[in-house]
């Protein structure tokens, strides 16, 4: 069993190598270039300096819209959640900015408040928002009554019920809404760059597309996908861990 | 220490879908001295624990007033609910330093986990205790704030025999050493007969009270299971209307 666990993951990682080599050397095309090529342009990028400057300019813009957008939602979720009248009355907005389509928040965002870094935040934060104040609205509405009435008897503050008996029924829901927000913001994010910034990654991967320059891209896609993998490991799995603790 | 009003004209739950409009409680009178321990006994459904509910200001939506003597601005129950309600993320100890008054340090716990057996298990997370356990727990809990009103519904339904008398005992021994005012809802006769000062019997819905009996032993004589069952024997020769509650 132990074994095949760390067997199986290796494996599987080899064969997509295997292939990609596999289909570059026998399509020999400069639009698919072997893996080796790859990491040599991905070392180059690294030596120069260039990839991390991009990959950080492009990761702290996901952190701030990231961090904006969670504690926004959250905050709205848990009183919409909890509000039926609130609830009711916002509730066609959260339609019309959960289907406004990111391409349209973009532009307007640029279009209104000119190419500037807040505009880029402000519409990855409204592409994202509606998504984490759906997925909190759903989880206050589950939040076990017994509970509450528990807390209300006891006299808690509202502070030691958000902390104690809130907070830890949301955690799934918050956990949920973090990995899908920050697969959804790093998508967007690209966007956003490539139509109004002159930095970051969706900038790089817009010049390397007019040159053609596919291993570039390729090289730049590991590096990201490299980064969200290690969130997910260093941050989000240690989390998870921390606050299940208790589940038998 | 305080005395306790309750008059509740009617408490209705509105029809939702299926389920037709319910009448709870109907011109229900009830007062209790502080200090008394009294239990309420009635049929299974008959809207106790939506008195209890009430009382504890859980539940707003009724006709009538409850009238509590203030001494605090807040009164402090302690309320045992019919299922343990404690919060699976925190430990036992937790559990119950959460319910705490900032000024009250929290070795006011030990002794009370001493007693009722759960030193042991103080950092144990509640999915890993048994129902008796957490029973204790909510309990302690309950015992912790140092309550003006204890409410207990059902605390003792699903424990084992041994375990349930063993607990009746340690409530007993809390109540004599720290009186507060006690309303105890039970459908076990002998029960109620062995812990009360008072008891009350219920209707059915919508629940009224249908007669008030005091219980005439002695404390010192109640764990002589003759005794009670003599009263019950006669409680039941006396009072027809309470023979076919049972």
């Amino acid at each position: 069993m132990i074994f095949s666990r760390k067997f199986l993951p290796t494996l599987s990682l080899l064969v997509f190598l295997a292939v990609w080599q596999g289909l570059a050397v026998y399509l020999s095309s400069n639009t698919l270039p072997t893996p080796e090529a790859v990491a040599k342009v991905f070392w180059t990028g690294c030596v120069t300096g260039q990839l991390p400057f991009h990959l950080g300019v492009t990761l702290l813009r996901l952190i701030v819209s990231f961090s904006i957008a969670m504690l926004l939602g959250c905050a709205i979720g848990i009183a919409l959640g909890r509000n039926k009248k609130l609830d009711a009355f916002f509730d066609n907005w959260l339609v019309i900015f959960l289907n406004i389509p990111a391409l349209v928040a973009i532009i307007l965002c640029y279009v209104w408040f000119g190419l500037v870094e807040s505009a880029a935040i402000l519409a990855v934060v409204i592409n994202k928002l509606p998504n984490v104040i759906v997925t909190i609205r759903e989880g206050t509405r589950a939040l076990d009554q017994d509970l509450l009435d528990m807390a209300r008897c006891y006299h808690f503050s509202r502070r030691k019920t958000l902390a104690h008996v809130i907070w830890p029924q949301l955690h799934p829901f918050i956990m949920g809404a973090t990995r899908s927000g920050l697969a959804l913001i790093w998508k967007i994010i690209l966007v956003v760059e490539l139509l109004g910034r002159s930095n970051g990654m969706g900038y790089q991967l817009h010049l390397f597309f007019q040159l053609f320059d596919v291993a570039s891209i390729l090289a730049y896609t590991v590096a990201f996908v490299a980064v969200i993998q290690l969130i997910e490991v260093i941050i989000l799995k240690p989390l998870d861990k921390k606050a299940l603790r208790w589940r038998r | 220490m305080m005395d306790i009003q309750i008059n509740i004209n009617s408490k209705a739950y509105p029809a939702i879908e299926q389920a037709g409009h319910h009448l709870a409680i109907a011109d229900f009178k009830l007062s209790l001295k502080s200090g008394e321990f009294v239990c309420l006994v009635g049929p299974s459904g008959c809207g106790k624990t939506t008195l209890l509910n009430i009382i504890a200001d859980l539940d707003n939506d009724y006709e009538g007033e409850v009238f509590v003597e203030q001494e605090h601005s807040h009164p402090k129950i302690g309320y045992i609910f019919q299922n343990p309600r404690l919060l699976p993320w925190r430990t036992v100890r937790e559990n119950i330093e959460l319910v705490l008054d900032s000024n009250q340090p929290s070795t006011v716990i030990d002794p009370l986990l001493e007693i009722m057996q759960l030193t042991q298990s103080q950092h144990v997370y509640p999915e890993r205790l048994s129902l008796g356990m957490s029973r204790r727990v909510s309990i302690i809990r309950a015992f912790a704030v140092d309550p003006d009103v204890l409410l207990m519904d059902e605390p003792f339904v699903s424990l084992d025999a041994p375990t349930a008398r063993q607990v009746r005992e340690l409530l007993l021994k809390l109540w004599q050493e720290r009186p507060h005012t006690v309303l105890f809802v039970t459908h076990d006769l002998r029960e109620a007969i062995a812990m009360a000062d008072r008891l009350i019997f219920l209707s059915a819905a919508p629940m009224s009270v249908l007669s008030e009996i005091t219980v005439s032993i002695p404390r010192s004589e109640r764990h002589n299971e003759n005794a009670i069952e003599a009263f019950r024997q006669n409680l039941i020769n006396n009072y027809p209307e309470i023979k076919q509650l049972l």
